[in-house]
């Protein structure tokens, strides 16, 4: 699960939760790849990113160095802060951990980079 | 063969190992959903050359997903079947994969998406697979959530096998229950294997419909397999029985009507002699 897939996840689908965002990470495993780099794709993103979250996100994985605290004025023409948001959104990958909702608590496991959302009968 | 897949078991126990490996190893059924998720792209209609965030509902082993990639977009895919993502996985998909029930909802951000696919999968929703199951509520819940994540103006097209018109009618009516707009667009109508059904759905206000293939009748039906009465034929002779109606199959009656001691015509020439057409 690439962190720009965990930026626009919620648990709002459960029983009883309003926002359900964003939701925690706690990894065991995690691996850091290489992605082609698509600068108009990754500017498009950083509107929807929800950066104070990407940056909660990389701190619980102890990936945090050089990610810049905010979005900078002007992003679509910087390119070093696109390789670096670049770099975050699509290159670190939780492989093995949970994910927590914040209003529950309840976990998502997440097993060989595939989150598991699916939610008991009671729970929806 | 015993008819749709969604009558025999859920999609995750029906998806299993097995099945899952046999379907993505399948030429023909990976050409099949190369053609339908090339024609979803298209109906799409993204804007051009710029790569787009999308949504694979029901991505199962990643066939559609790959045809994304291929244009350049990203995708992220989910499904409930945990052997095809497993398959995904090995087959090293683009896509980020997630394990989950469309019919619980879709855990998204709004406006998280600029499209969205689905192959071959919306059929599935439309039965109880487990005795709580309100197939009616689930497509309800599934495409609300979906309305939510999808961006303004931005389209969600689903290709899917329906069962009958009342199923395309459920469904349909669930879509604009929760706020789309659009409709089916159904390619090559005239013909029974080509046939494919498409539900176009829009966020962005009411807009014309994509034109549908095939329906000129000047444009060619797709390489598909033409002959379809040909296997009723030999089933038929095989049986060892005449086929009905035919000359033997009246004088074989009749004969059985003899033994049964009822009151029977006498053989002719004339004995199940074809008649000349009528117009009555």
């Amino acid at each position: 699960m690439k962190l720009l897939t965990h930026n626009i996840l919620t648990s709002k689908c459960l029983k009883g939760v309003t926002v359900g965002y964003p939701l925690g990470i706690v990894a065991k495993e995690v691996k850091v790849n290489e992605v082609e780099f698509n600068p108009e794709f990754i500017s498009r993103m950083i509107q929807k990113v929800d950066w104070p979250a990407l940056c909660k996100a990389a701190e619980n994985l102890g990936h945090s160095d050089d990610l810049p605290p905010a979005v900078v004025d002007d992003y679509e023409n910087n390119e070093e802060f696109l390789k670096k948001a670049h770099h975050f959104l699509m290159e670190i990958e939780v492989i093995n951990g949970d994910l927590i909702c914040p209003e529950t608590g309840r976990k998502f496991p997440v097993t060989d980079g595939i989150p598991n959302m699916l939610a008991n009968e009671d729970e929806v | 063969m015993s008819g749709r897949p969604e009558h025999q078991a859920p999609p995750e126990i029906f998806y299993g190992e097995d099945e899952a490996r046999k379907y993505t190893r399948n030429t023909r059924m990976i050409e099949i959903q190369l053609v339908m998720s090339e024609r979803a792209v298209e109906l799409l209609c993204l804007p051009e050359s710029q790569p787009c965030h999308i949504i694979d509902l029901g991505c199962g082993s990643g066939l559609s997903g790959e045809t994304l990639t291929e244009q350049g977009h990203i995708w992220t895919g989910v499904d409930i079947s945990s052997a095809m993502l497993g398959v995904a996985k090995e087959r090293e998909v683009e896509g980020d994969l997630l394990l989950g029930d469309l019919g619980q909802g879709l855990p998204f951000r709004a406006g998280a998406f600029d499209g969205a696919i689905s192959i071959s999968a919306l059929q599935w929703l439309c039965n109880s697979d487990q005795k709580s199951h309100n197939p009616a509520k689930r497509l309800y819940i599934f495409f609300s959530s979906l309305y939510s994540c999808l961006s303004r103006g931005s389209r969600a097209v689903f290709q899917f096998y329906p069962e009958n018109s009342s199923q395309v009618e459920l469904i349909t009516s669930q879509a604009m229950k929760a706020g789309f707009t659009g409709g089916l667009v159904v390619d090559y109508p005239n013909s029974t294997k080509a046939k494919k059904f498409f539900l176009c759905l829009m966020t962005g206000g009411q807009q014309p419909l994509p034109a549908a293939l095939g329906v000129d009748s000047r444009e060619d039906t797709p390489n598909c397999v033409v002959f379809s009465q040909k296997r009723d034929r030999v089933k038929q002779l095989r049986t060892g029985k005449a086929p009905k109606k035919s000359r033997d199959w009246i004088l074989e009656k009749k004969e059985r009507r003899r033994r049964q001691g009822k009151e029977t015509r006498e053989d002719s020439k004339f004995t199940g002699r074809k008649r000349q057409s009528h117009v009555w």
